[in-house]
């Protein structure tokens, strides 16, 4: 496995030589500030042109093909028309809040966007309480959609807030709690610890029943978080028009726009680190020629192969199944996942304390 | 590098983020004055009343609940990751918590307030 604290630690050290103390770790900050802000813009745009791609292919369409070869750089140009459009000032918004909330929704997105761990060694933010602060930092979030839907002083905007604060709030009680029952199970919190944990053998089949369970109220959750495919009633456009971002417009719109992807991709790399190993590779226990072949594979390629994966489902559930109704959505996640879910991390301890998993 | 600084880089990528984007919006966008463009927008006709007005009830109660199970959840991590050295011990220290806990969900079912009315 190539460990990337190598090319690190050399920039690192190579700064250092030339220049004092201060100053090296001021380029530095300058130098990881620069790659989030590319790998994000990245990360959005291709995600946004793969849910349209998707979504096509689901629809027998062709989605984008003319700007670029396959309608490969559409999302640039849309990011750039997006760019050029009048950012209109409303008269009877909370101007402060208004423009605050934007705020607020991309530093949730950005945050657990840091901590995510692309590869050995490619983490930003590698606390002991990662996995925590990651879901803490993700929920700002709720706080920036409610505050758009209230200052906006239109009755779309209230509605789609308030029905995505309660769906957000909801759900992450779910997150919350299925990941809990994998903490048990790896006994760690950091998340590059979480990932070496897994080396063996990825945490879902380790766990067996109780992490396949919480594998999918995870998954169930998540979508809901993210307010996509089934749970997207916060912008149900037939009923809403927007939901909460309905006042926004331009490149103040683009924020949300960008964020509610990075979301999902968020989503989609915390279950893969959580419960499908992260970066690590494929590993059999005894088998040890073909665990020797899977090494080979950069574990950069296993971490975007698989999040690209949960990618994917969490896009097919939007194309399979029909929207809910809000007291659908609250009993799904009140009388169903919630008791599952406690019950589920009851089931987790007694299997670890007995020894009873792999 | 600490990690606190890691922090303070990354939110301050954050909000320049932000800044550019708005500020690039500012400044390459065309700007054009009429006062229709300024009402809030409700599919062509004006808007009865504020929107900075009293909701219903429902999202309350389903907010208090959540801060109910949320704040479980934040005492339940530190001791998800000993779990696994103490054993059948880490169940019985939380089983009395969690019953607890399980009675005031099933109170809120049985009083109705997990129905959307």
């Amino acid at each position: 496995m190539f460990d990337f604290s190598v090319v690190t630690t050399w920039i690192d050290e190579g700064l250092r030589r030339i220049m004092p103390e201060a100053g090296a770790i001021a380029v530095e900050c300058v130098i990881i500030g620069v790659l989030l802000l590319a790998v994000y813009a990245v990360f959005a745009l291709v995600l946004i042109l793969a849910e349209r791609k998707v979504c096509a292919a689901f629809q027998c369409r062709l989605g984008p093909n003319r700007v670029g070869p396959w309608g490969l750089i559409q999302t640039v140009a849309d990011m750039l028309k997006i760019i050029t459009k009048e950012i209109i000032s409303i008269r009877h918004v909370d101007r402060f809040l208004h423009n605050l909330a934007p705020f607020l929704v991309i530093i949730a997105s950005l945050l657990a966007f840091a901590c995510i761990p692309f590869a050995k060694g490619l983490q930003i933010l590698d606390f002991n309480v990662g996995i925590l602060f990651m879901i803490a930092a993700s929920s700002i979030g709720i706080v920036g959609i409610l505050l758009a839907g209230w200052s906006s002083n239109n009755k779309f905007s209230l509605i789609g807030a308030m029905r995505s604060g309660a769906q957000m709030i909801s759900y992450e009680l779910s997150i919350g709690l299925s990941i809990l029952t994998m903490v048990v199970l790896a006994g760690t919190m950091q998340i590059s610890r979480l990932v070496e944990a897994q080396g063996d053998l990825w945490f879902i089949f380790k766990g067996h029943i109780p992490a396949c369970i919480a594998f999918i109220v995870y998954l169930i959750a998540g979508t809901a978080e993210t307010n996509r495919g089934p749970f997207d009633l916060p912008e149900a456009e037939s009923e809403l028009t927007a939901g909460y971002h309905t006042e926004y417009s331009g490149m103040h719109f683009g924020f949300y726009y960008v964020a509610e992807f990075v979301n999902m991709f968020i989503v989609a790399a915390i279950a893969t680190t959580v419960f499908l190993g992260g970066w690590m590779p494929l590993h059999i226990p005894g088998l040890d020629g073909f665990n020797r072949i899977m090494d080979y594979i950069p574990s950069l390629f296993w971490f975007l192969g698989k999040s690209a994966l949960m990618v994917f489902v969490i896009m097919w559930f939007k194309w399979t199944f029909p929207r809910l109704r809000i007291d659908q959505l609250i009993h799904l996640e009140w009388k169903y996942l919630l008791p599952l879910n406690l019950v589920n991390l009851i089931a987790m301890v007694v299997i670890v304390a007995l020894g009873w998993h792999f | 590098m600490t990690n606190l600084l890691l922090l303070l880089v990354v939110l301050l990528t954050a909000v320049a983020l932000v800044c550019a984007g708005w500020g690039f919006g500012v400044w390459l966008s065309p700007r054009s004055y009429n006062p229709l463009k300024e009402e809030a927008y409700e599919c062509g006709v004006p808007t009865r009343g504020r929107s900075w007005m009293q909701f219903r009830a429902g999202y309350y109660l389903f907010a208090l609940l959540f801060l109910m199970f949320d704040v479980e959840a934040v005492f339940l991590f530190p001791w998800a990751v000993i779990a696994k050295e103490m054993g059948m011990a880490a169940l019985y220290t939380v089983l009395f918590f969690l019953v607890v806990l399980t009675l005031g969900l099933a109170y809120a079912w049985k009083k109705g307030a997990l129905e959307w009315k």
